[in-house]
């Protein structure tokens, strides 16, 4: 056979299509295409909403709509009180929840004891959908701010607890011994070792309790209504404003991608040492 | 004490040692090492080899304090400056949130020493088990050797009399093992330049070849319950390169050596009425 004698470079099949892409796409092809997908259902509610020319604003708002309702809300004192207020029971509870669940999730994991004593009521509480608790902290701290902060907390303590002691009680044996074989005092064992092995799962923890403290403070709001983003959804529905109601909704969804963010900049700064921390593009 | 004048040479001695452990799970006792005897003189290089589960790595953790024996003792000279001894990790065993030099530091920092201080001790080392410029790196960045020496260097850096190393090449590939082997013996006299006297090292593998290379003395442990089976000496001349292994005389000490732990694994296998022979 001579027909196959001839020699052809290899190129693979992705590659090959890729290459018909001009390099400034081909550079930023992930961002240009979550951009556009966001882009695209945007325009297409927009232009639904447009076309069908009727107000749908009690039922569900156009993106313009929103936009519109967000311009009069901002203008309003009371506007920018409500998102104080959320803002603060949200910071004050995670930090509640970060400032207990942190020492008391490490005391867990290192002292076998104190986690024997504590393992019944994480089961106990891992089990209790927590929000049903709400009525019995209306009792004890009122419809305020305090009511709210906690219920935050209780959302987000449990997120953090159970995480900090799993990852002081998964830390590597081997590094441990070589801390005892530097007869390291227990208290530089666990500086040193302990809380450095745990920091990844504390930031997990983390990120898992936002998401339940955003939850405790919608929850919390709706019941109390007495301020707050919460307020302000409840309050649009009763009146059937369904574009001042998305633009509490979508301050919340903000609240909450800036708090993954600030997370992501603590990981970083944690982090340091772990594989891939430093090779991104 | 008729023993007297023979201990002021020694660096380690071990009497009647014996370890049990008591599975929790079926509560039952394994003895790991019967009864082992072993000293092992200032400035000399023992490894101990035998089949896994013979109780070898036991015996270092033992003399390293990691472990405490069930029976017997054991003495190690006490020094004047540094440590006694200082482990050299199966598994490099870096603290993957420390850079090279921290980890390299670690033991001096845990003895009190200053951060600063700690940096300008462990430089040298670094340097002499080849990892210059790699000290502000983290383990992740190194590879599977160069791990091994940070784990070298840092249980240098503690200045111990003796130096325990249990399997520390065991994960490496086989041509870095070779490397690694060569580089040890470098190393060894190396620190010997730079501290004075020579170091005592005990080494822990279950590689033939591996322990008739490094060694003054090779002891053969027994199958589990684990005790010396042969105290063997290693008359190759010193120093020594990787050319050593084709020398007729290396492959005769390797021969008799896998001839003993042979002789082992057949017992083990008849145990089990699997073997042929």
């Amino acid at each position: 056979m001579t027909a196959g004698t001839q020699m052809v470079a290899v190129t693979s099949n992705a590659e090959r299509q890729r290459s018909r892409m001009p390099r400034w796409y081909r550079r930023r092809e992930a961002s240009i295409l979550s951009f556009s997908g966001l882009a695209a259902f945007v325009i297409i509610w927009q232009l639904a909403a447009d076309l069908k020319g009727l107000d749908f604003t009690f039922f569900f708002a156009s993106p313009s709509g929103i936009i519109e309702a967000a311009g009069k809300e901002v203008q309003l004192p009371r506007f920018w009180d409500d998102v104080a207020t959320s803002a603060w029971e949200l910071l004050a509870g995670s930090g509640v929840a970060l400032g207990l669940g942190v020492p008391i999730g490490l005391a867990i994991g290192w002292y076998r004891r104190v986690g024997f004593m504590f393992d019944p009521w994480l089961n106990f509480f891992n089990a209790l959908p927590r929000i049903a608790l709400l009525p019995l902290l209306v009792l004890w701290l009122g419809l305020g701010t305090e009511m709210k902060i906690a219920a935050v907390s209780l959302g987000a303590f449990f997120s953090i607890v159970v995480p900090t002691a799993q990852g002081v009680k998964t830390v590597d044996r081997n590094l441990l011994d070589v801390g005892r074989s530097m007869d390291a005092s227990q208290g530089r064992i666990f500086t040193s070792i302990v809380l450095p092995a745990t920091v990844p799962y504390i930031i997990s923890g983390i990120r898992i309790a936002i998401g339940r403290g955003l939850i405790g403070v919608v929850v919390a709001e709706f019941y109390a209504q007495t301020k707050g983003i919460g307020v302000i959804i409840v309050k649009s529905q009763q009146a059937l404003n369904s574009d001042r109601m998305l633009f509490g909704i979508i301050l919340f969804t903000i609240s909450g991608i800036l708090l993954s963010y600030a997370t992501s900049l603590l990981e970083r700064r944690f982090q340091k040492w772990r594989p891939g921390q430093d090779m991104e593009e | 004490m008729t023993s007297a004048p023979a201990t002021q040479d020694l660096a380690l001695s071990a009497r009647g040692v014996r370890m049990e452990y008591l599975d929790r799970g079926t509560r039952e006792r394994f003895v790991a090492i019967e009864s082992l005897d072993l000293d092992i003189k200032q400035g000399e290089f023992v490894t101990i080899v035998g089949p896994s589960g013979c109780g070898k790595s036991t015996f270092v953790k033992l003399v390293n304090g990691l472990l405490s024996a069930s029976q017997g003792e054991i003495l190690v000279r006490s020094v004047a400056k540094g440590k006694s001894d200082a482990m050299v990790f199966q598994d490099s065993a870096l603290f993957p949130w420390y850079k090279i030099i921290d980890n390299v530091s670690y033991g001096l920092v845990c003895a009190g020493v200053s951060k600063k201080q700690a940096h300008e001790r462990a430089m040298p080392l670094i340097k002499l088990v080849g990892l210059g410029g790699f000290e502000n790196k983290y383990p992740y960045q190194l590879s599977g050797g160069m791990q091994q020496r940070a784990n070298l260097a840092r249980a240098l850096c503690v200045d111990p009399a003796i130096l325990l190393m249990d399997e520390p090449f065991a994960a490496l590939d086989a041509q870095t093992r070779e490397v690694m082997q060569a580089e040890l013996l470098r190393i060894w006299r190396g620190a010997e330049a730079e501290g004075g006297a020579r170091k005592t090292v005990l080494f822990i593998t279950h590689q033939i070849e591996e322990a008739v290379f490094l060694s003054d003395r090779v002891v053969v442990m027994s199958a589990r319950p684990g005790r010396i089976m042969e105290d063997i000496r290693i008359d190759l001349p010193r120093p020594r390169d990787l050319h050593v292994k084709r020398t007729p005389e290396f492959q005769e000490y390797q021969e008799q050596i896998w001839q003993l732990i042979a002789s082992q694994l057949k017992a083990a296998a008849s145990q089990f009425g699997g073997s042929k022979e």
